[in-house]
């Protein structure tokens, strides 16, 4: 391979982008130099087993991740603004939308919510850390790990181009040629290690983890929800690590298993990444139903209404997201029977999620509402939502689907759901906790704005893709005819996207802004909120969360604490020494090593492939002879740590 | 704490592990010399791999999953095992049955039909597909 053919070239933006990355690059070096920050970075943050800090580090990323992922969602904005732009070429613009969904749901999406989940479900059940907390690190540098291989695919070798859905035979050696569709199995087959381990580990958390006191049925909402979520990804990320692995070996060693010829099956490439999508739709959605049933409950000053229900319809909707799957490919021709069958399970799904509607609803009915930022986002998810709700049971309808199938009805839909769901709870969930997290609040007039920018742009943008998709305009064509009739409303969708984005900006102005003049919080408990995360006596908790472990009495128990007057104050003699995990930097280490192998294997370079797999085993082998069994914090460092932080 | 009981329990050197380990992968390379070196026809390749693919699960769960372990702490611990179990079974078969199903229905038969003279098979596919997947169902 020559030179020219391993960077990307030809392309003003991609140079534009390489001079980017290097001048980042020079100037994270140049900072961390200057200011004798290596150490810091080592001890505080590469090597740290902490689930707040590793959280911080998910949600960094996926922040980065979205705002890569919208880059790339603007730039086809710009070119289907017009009929018959050239601003980018065909190729270009599929590479563009196969990397735009690829990051959205697998690099901005998830860990957003897993780096959410670190944060907060620890601090919610009383735990000092997770299960496994060594474990939490693999995931955390797996999962980057595996984003950053996707991402330099752009300026290295090339970016996949057959769509977030990789179908076969499109995504063969014969049409895809290239490192860019190995760049896709390989990172997502990096990243997905991780993402299973997180899965295994929040299970174990919040099962065995809880404070004294702390029933199933007494746990809250996000932690439920997150408990499912885990459920599902143990069961449906297999799928997709052997999905992967199949098309890896018809790519890199000649098998034929999706392959046209040699008797492979094509479509069972697209059975089996739905068979993991569809179950994946419920792993971003779920977390947000949790997120939005904690900040309702919180800003209505009422207990959730119908907790039970609550939790009922997430255990079914467990069970029915693995039985949906064929509405993504009715148009294969599975015949009526099949299709009928998943026609009626689909529509059934909505109806666990409609429960959880009304829910909020009668949450709020009657509750004392305080119109915060977070409560902003989670009423405009209701009325967003639902209306993707609704043109979600309308593509259930096999029949009618065929009409619908490919058209940007169907993207509208999904934006409907994955951004008034998933990415308004992101939004909604980082301004909440974000207290817990940095010690003061984000700003809430200028949180405001970014809602109503945002919330605007987001129905500017996709209510007329609804009615482009009625029209007949199929997605993924990277540009149309002027007498197609489509110009018009494309033109108003662009504007609306870029109104997203400008709220983004907005967002993080909003971010720089409150590190710069936000008031400080003095107390754990910056919402009035109901849950233990609330509870601890600074803003930030401490490494160890809880200097003594919450006895839990009920359902919202902090709450009812305040409420009955009864807020315990920590006595010195209640403290005992704390056992603690030890940092460290074998995690970051693996990581590097699949980095190495997950670059040769896309490349086929099998001697670094094979080098980067004997690292891995290499990392592997020393942890099972290490013998760390973490350490104690000392009763008077956990008084100091208390009074000083009073 | 956790530590401390699982630590316990696992003195000794861990043969049940070695034996399963080793067991497994005889089985799997059986499995793939019955495929490759026999002349057995492909219906019983694929029962005799079948079985063998079944023989590893059973064989995973009793060495390496816990699965005859019997908790005395809780009732919790034991009903969400069994829960487990029984979710787990759900999600294996219906992806197997699940797939085979949606990949054999309708599309699939008219592949094989291809070699068959082309007939109205395909312009008459709205009643036809009908009629497939319940000719279909009595095979099964």
């Amino acid at each position: 391979m020559k030179w020219d053919e391993f960077f990307v070239t030809g392309d003003p933006m991609i140079y534009g982008a390489d001079v980017s990355i290097v001048l980042t690059m020079v100037g994270i070096l140049f900072y961390l130099t200057k200011y004798k920050k290596w150490k810091w970075l080592w001890d505080e943050w590469l090597t740290t087993v902490d689930h707040k800090k590793l959280g911080i580090m998910y949600i960094v990323s996926a922040v980065l991740m979205l705002f890569r992922g919208g880059v790339d969602a603007l730039l086809m904005r710009t070119q289907l603004a017009v009929p018959e732009a050239k601003f980018l070429d065909s190729q270009h613009y599929n590479e563009i939308f196969t990397t735009h969904g690829t990051i959205m749901i697998i690099f901005m999406a998830m860990p957003f919510l897993i780096g959410l989940i670190n944060v907060v479900v620890p601090l919610q059940i009383g735990a000092r850390d997770v299960a496994y907390p060594y474990l939490n690190a693999v995931s955390f540098w797996t999962f980057f790990i595996g984003a950053m291989l996707f991402n330099i695919s752009f300026v290295i070798g090339g970016s996949p181009s057959a769509g977030w859905t990789s179908y076969m035979p499109l995504a063969s050696n014969e049409l895809s040629p290239g490192p860019g569709q190995n760049y896709y199995l390989l990172g997502l087959q990096i990243a997905g290690i991780g993402t299973l381990l997180t899965g295994i580990n929040f299970l174990v958390t919040i099962l065995k983890m809880r404070a004294p006191g702390m029933t199933l049925f007494r746990m809250p909402m996000f932690t439920w929800s997150s408990l499912v979520t885990m459920v599902i990804i143990i069961f449906a990320f297999p799928i997709l690590t052997v999905a992967l692995a199949l098309m890896t070996f018809d790519r890199l060693f000649g098998s034929h298993f999706f392959t046209l010829q040699g008797a492979g099956m094509d479509m069972l490439w697209a059975n089996l990444f739905w068979l993991w999508g569809h179950p994946e739709v419920y792993i971003v959605i779920l977390p947000a139903f949790g997120m939005f049933s904690e900040i309702i409950s919180t800003f209505s000053r009422k207990t959730l209404f119908g907790y039970k229900a609550m939790i009922w319809s997430m255990l079914l909707i467990a069970g029915y997201s693995f039985l949906v799957w064929v509405h993504h490919f009715f148009t294969m021709g599975s015949g009526a029977l099949v299709n009928s069958v998943f026609s009626i399970t689909t529509m059934a799904i909505g109806i666990p999620t409609g429960v959880k509607i009304f829910n909020w609803l009668f949450t709020m009915y009657r509750g004392k509402i305080q119109f915060t930022t977070p409560m902003l986002w989670s009423l405009g998810f209701i009325v967003n939502f639902v209306i993707g709700g609704v043109t979600g049971v309308m593509l259930a309808m096999a029949a009618a689907d065929y009409q619908y199938h490919n058209t940007y009805f169907l993207v509208s839909h999904f934006h409907y759901v994955l951004i008034a769901g998933t990415v308004f709870a992101c939004f909604a969930g980082l301004i909440y906790w974000y207290p817990k997290m940095f010690g003061y609040k984000l700003n809430e007039r200028i949180g405001k704005w970014v809602f109503w920018v945002f919330t605007i742009g987001f129905n500017v943008c996709f209510f007329p893709q609804y009615f482009l998709g009625l029209d007949g305009m199929p997605r993924r064509v990277y540009t149309y005819s002027e007498e197609s009739g489509w110009g018009p409303l494309n033109m108003v969708s662009t504007i609306g996207g870029f109104m997203m984005g400008i709220a983004f900006l907005i967002l993080v102005y909003n971010m720089y802004y409150s590190f710069r003049y936000a008031k400080r919080e003095t107390t754990g408990d910056a919402w009035d909120g109901r849950t233990l995360e609330w509870s601890t006596p600074t803003a930030m908790p401490p490494f160890y969360n809880f200097a003594k472990i919450p006895e839990v009495t009920g359902l919202d128990h902090f709450w009812r604490q305040k409420q009955a007057g009864k807020v315990e104050k920590l006595k010195a003699e209640d403290i005992k020494p704390i056992h603690m995990p030890s940092n460290s930097g074998v995690p970051f280490i693996m990581a590097s090593f699949f980095f190495v192998a997950g670059f040769g294997m896309v490349f086929e370079w099998m001697w670094m492939a094979i080098f980067g797999i004997i690292g891995v085993f290499g990392t592997l082998f020393y942890r099972s002879f290490e013998y760390d069994d973490g350490y104690y914090v000392s009763v008077e460092e956990v008084i100091e740590t208390e009074k000083i932080s009073k | 704490m956790a530590n401390k009981t699982v630590a316990n329990e696992h003195h000794g050197f861990p043969w049940k592990h070695l034996i399963g380990f080793v067991l497994s992968i005889v089985l799997t390379l059986f499995a793939l010399w019955i495929a490759l070196e026999t002349d057995l026809s492909l219906t019983w390749i694929l029962i005799i791999i079948f079985g063998f693919a079944f023989l590893q699960a059973a064989l995973q769960l009793l060495m390496f999953m816990h699965v005859t372990e019997n908790s005395t702490k809780s009732n919790l611990t034991s009903r969400v095992q069994i829960g487990n179990i029984l979710f787990a079974a759900f999600v294996a078969i219906v992806i197997v049955i699940g797939s085979v199903w949606v990949m054999t229905a309708g599309h699939a038969k008219h592949d094989k039909d291809q070699h068959a003279p082309k007939t109205e098979n395909h312009e008459n596919h709205g009643g036809g597909s009908e009629h497939d997947s319940g000719e279909h169902g009595s095979h099964e």
